[in-house]
């Protein structure tokens, strides 16, 4: 009976789907813990009023957000310190966001159930977000302009709305000004500065570059001044006020507007104006600069360097690996050399990234660069241009570590097509360039899409090399901007990857990063989902368009 | 001889005959084989082989499997070339030119000597642009001259009809018969002197093969053609004349109607008659 079971194959197939079902449930398990961290953490969560007695017997308010909860044990919470009564079995903990760093020193506390003589949630209670020391929690006493107190109690807080809303308005003039305007004036400033020391080392610094540099400076410094001006009435204006707060202790802040993102109190928030709140961060989350040691803000330029990054990757990989596959399966001799390449180009596939990182810093950016800045950038030494890690090397260096999938791939789709083709197009009075050119090349692009895909894939992911050769913590401007010539090969930039790394292991603040750990993790996979995704739309309409002749 | 065999024969003797009376003009040669042996690495495919392939007529090479028919075939348009260890001594004079010779443009030679193959093969691309395929690898790119061409290598096929509403249609949604005769205007529309046929009709279905068959009576008042088939039968409704061919060598070669009728060599007629092996 058992020997027939065995005989029919039923036991092979069950292993089989078993196998498919742990995989199934692997991705979605990890899917799932990324989306459920990730996604709640913009979600106003309900702020509450404790009453809580220290260990030692003083009772106090606490304020703050419900985070996490802990169950421990008693036998365990008794060998940690704790003191257990005997009929209790669990040592029952909550993590609470308390925010007011600048005043506590922390954002988080670990509080007893067991001790918790009250809690409640009353409406006044706001939050407010700063650009510095992280979130406060307390009571809206009172609105300041010029030092004078214009609303106090119940008026204040309508009043606190609108003058934030003013501050916004002026912090993104501020913003624009300083990032644009004032960018664009440093960065024509450094190229004249270049540009004199340039000529200065040709021996061509003459009386009429003199004059010409200089009267361009002159314009620069116009310019300069005036948004000087500006910016400095915008500043006066964004200084004016400020509200006045009372912390759970009963102290009494002043907070200055220009340093308030947003202020809401989540306890009267309705189910609307919660979604509203939610969509707001989730676009602030999306498209801003992140603050606080990347533990605040947004990601854009995170998200901005990782496609910009496997863009010039794709754009560096696929001609490279489509010439060397051709080469390799169409024009080379097969032979013994042929086949010690293609064996060499698949053990690339399996060297450590970390190794092409090495690789990329010692020979791109040090040897490669270092001559480039030599020969062609003498004027900005002893600063580097391209003798620095930047998105050029990390994006040649990740087209590197790609390289052998495109490679094996494209050959494959060469191989594949039916010998009855090419022989067709030679017939024809085609020579060997036109076939492939003409027919060859067009059938096999489906496979080389498929490298393509492979190749974004493990790009998209890979961090380890990166840190060697171009990404880093916080990037000061994008690679791609409206400074001529517009994309800059040679800047640092951001990366989500890393992004990970840093908010959860490398910030100040673990904590609180936590929630933004599993956002960004979240973020990374949608993005690379949707390279891959857009990849392999292309290729299913090549695929359609090139069908292999069947039969 | 058997009842088999009789019977076969008279068929054939009907439509040789019928095709016998078209061709009538003076015999011009068009190729001149001479001396010509193919090596595969050791193994010698064709043993000195020498003939003479007429102007506007077609040519039927038959014989059993293997006994070098196509390779023979695929030397006139140097298709042999693209296996790298075919080596080829003797001549093949076309126009008094030896296409062996070491100045010859091979790309322009198969512009000269178009070729079809045994499996259709058309490009996955339009019927339009698989027309249109030789003329553009020539540089020629004016719709109109384009447009023209196309209509004509189509009627040329007796393909025109069936598919002037559908020429921007994929060439490989069509049926095997079809995409057999596009392949075949898609070889006259660069208009070659010689069209070399590998068993066009193994593939097709027997309507199909029939349509070819026509074709090829139409295509021989402007082309030379020389066609590799396993079917007899087939060999004797199309061809002029026909050349017999056994384990690389040329056996015999002689009109159709005679070679068919009074085979010289006894290997001749014991294929012919079914008694072969």
């Amino acid at each position: 009976m058992i020997k027939a079971w065995f005989k029919s194959g039923t036991p092979w197939v069950w292993l089989n789907a078993a196998a498919v079902s742990a995989c199934l449930i692997m991705v979605v398990g990890v899917l799932g813990l990324i989306v459920v961290r990730g996604v709640g953490h913009f979600w106003p969560a309900q702020v509450i009023q404790f009453s809580y007695q220290e260990p030692d017997g003083t009772v106090q308010t606490i304020i703050g957000e419900h985070i996490d909860s802990s169950i421990t044990p008693a036998a365990m919470a008794k060998s940690t310190g704790h003191i257990m009564a005997d009929d209790e079995d669990t040592l029952v903990q909550y993590l609470i966001k308390t925010g007011n760093r600048d005043i506590t020193g922390t954002d988080f506390r670990w509080i007893l159930e067991r001790n918790i003589k009250q809690q409640q949630s009353p409406a006044e209670l706001m939050v407010v977000e700063r650009r510095e020391w992280g979130d406060f929690y307390g009571q809206l006493l009172a609105v300041k302009e010029n030092g004078n107190i214009i609303a106090e109690g119940a008026r204040a807080w309508p009043v606190v709305q609108t003058r934030i809303d003013e501050a916004l308005t002026v912090f993104k003039e501020i913003a624009h000004l300083e990032k644009k305007e004032v960018g664009a004036i440093n960065y024509s400033l450094e190229q004249l500065r270049l540009e004199q020391k340039k000529l200065q080392l040709k021996n061509r610094w003459d009386a009429e570059a003199e004059q010409r540099v200089a009267a361009e400076k002159a314009d620069l410094e116009i310019d300069y001044k005036k948004y000087q001006t500006q910016l400095s009435e915008l500043y006066r204006q964004i200084r004016r006020d400020s509200l006045i707060a009372k912390t759970e202790g009963g102290k009494e802040i002043e907070i200055p507007l220009a340093k308030v993102v947003r202020v809401f109190q989540p306890n009267t928030m309705s189910l609307f104006d919660k979604i509203w709140h939610y969509g707001a961060k989730l676009v602030e989350f999306l498209a801003d600069d992140p603050r606080e040691a990347n533990t605040e803000g947004g990601i854009f330029p995170a998200i901005f360097g990782t496609v910009m990054m496997v863009i010039m990757m794709s754009i560096i990989v696929t001609p490279f690996g489509v010439i060397a596959a051709v080469y390799l399966r169409e024009y080379a001799k097969q032979g013994f050399i042929t086949r010690l390449i293609r064996v060499a180009v698949n053990n690339l596939a399996g060297v450590p990234s970390i190794v092409y990182g090495v690789f990329g810093l010692g020979f791109f950016v040090y040897i490669l660069g270092g001559n480039i800045d030599r020969l062609f950038y003498p004027e900005a030494s002893p600063a580097p241009v391209y003798g620095t890690p930047g998105l050029l090397w990390a994006s040649i260096t990740l087209a590197l570590l790609t390289l052998p999938v495109v490679i094996v791939s494209t050959e494959e789709g060469l191989a594949r097509i039916p010998s009855s083709m090419r022989e067709g197009s030679l017939a024809l009075g085609a020579t060997k360039l036109e076939t492939l050119w003409l027919t060859v090349l067009p059938m096999a692009s489906p496979a080389m899409m498929t490298g393509l895909i492979l190749a974004v894939a493990r790009a998209a992911g890979e961090v380890a090399p990166l840190m060697l050769v171009g990404v880093v913590k916080m990037a000061p401007t994008l690679p791609l901007d409206g400074n001529y010539p517009f994309l800059h090969l040679d800047r640092k930039f951001m990366h989500l990857g890393f992004h990970i790394y840093d908010v959860g292991f490398q910030s100040p603040n673990v904590e609180a990063a936590r929630p933004l750990v599993y956002a960004t993790a979240l973020l990374l996979v949608l993005v690379i989902v949707g390279l891959n995704l857009t990849a392999i739309i292309i290729r299913n309409n090549l695929r359609e368009k090139y069908r292999e002749l069947e039969g | 001889m058997t009842a088999q065999h009789v019977r076969t024969h008279t068929i054939d003797m009907s439509s040789v005959l019928r095709d016998q009376k078209k061709t009538d003009e003076p015999n011009e040669t068009c190729i001149k084989v001479e001396n010509l042996n193919l090596f595969y690495g050791e193994k010698q495919a064709l043993h000195n082989i020498n003939m003479e392939i007429l102007k506007k007529k077609v040519t039927a090479y038959i014989g059993p499997s293997g006994c070098g028919k196509s390779t023979l075939l695929r030397c006139i348009n140097r298709m042999n070339d693209l296996v790298d260890s075919a080596k080829i001594d003797g001549k093949i004079i076309l126009d008094n030119e030896n296409i062996y010779d070491k100045s010859v443009n091979v790309a322009a030679l198969r512009r000269r000597v178009g070729m079809v193959f045994q499996k259709p093969n058309p490009f996955p691309k339009s019927i339009f642009e698989n027309v249109a395929y030789g003329l553009r690898i020539q540089g020629i790119n004016d719709k109109r001259v384009l447009e023209e061409t196309v209509e004509n290598a189509l009627r040329g096929s007796a393909l025109w009809d069936e598919m002037k509403d559908r020429l921007n249609d994929n060439a490989l949604g069509i049926s095997g018969g079809q995409q057999q005769r596009l392949v075949i205007a898609r070889a006259i529309a660069i208009e070659p002197e010689v069209l070399l046929l590998d068993e066009p009709a193994s593939a097709l279905d027997p309507i199909s093969t029939l349509k070819i068959e026509e074709l090829i009576n139409e295509l021989k008042e402007k082309y030379t053609i020389v066609i590799v088939t396993h079917n007899m039968q087939q060999a004797a409704r199309v061809s002029d004349y026909t050349a017999f061919m056994y384990l690389g060598e040329l056996i015999e070669m002689g009109m159709t109607s005679e070679l068919f009728t009074n085979p010289q060599k006894k290997q001749t007629e014991d294929y012919i008659t079914g008694r072969y092996g």
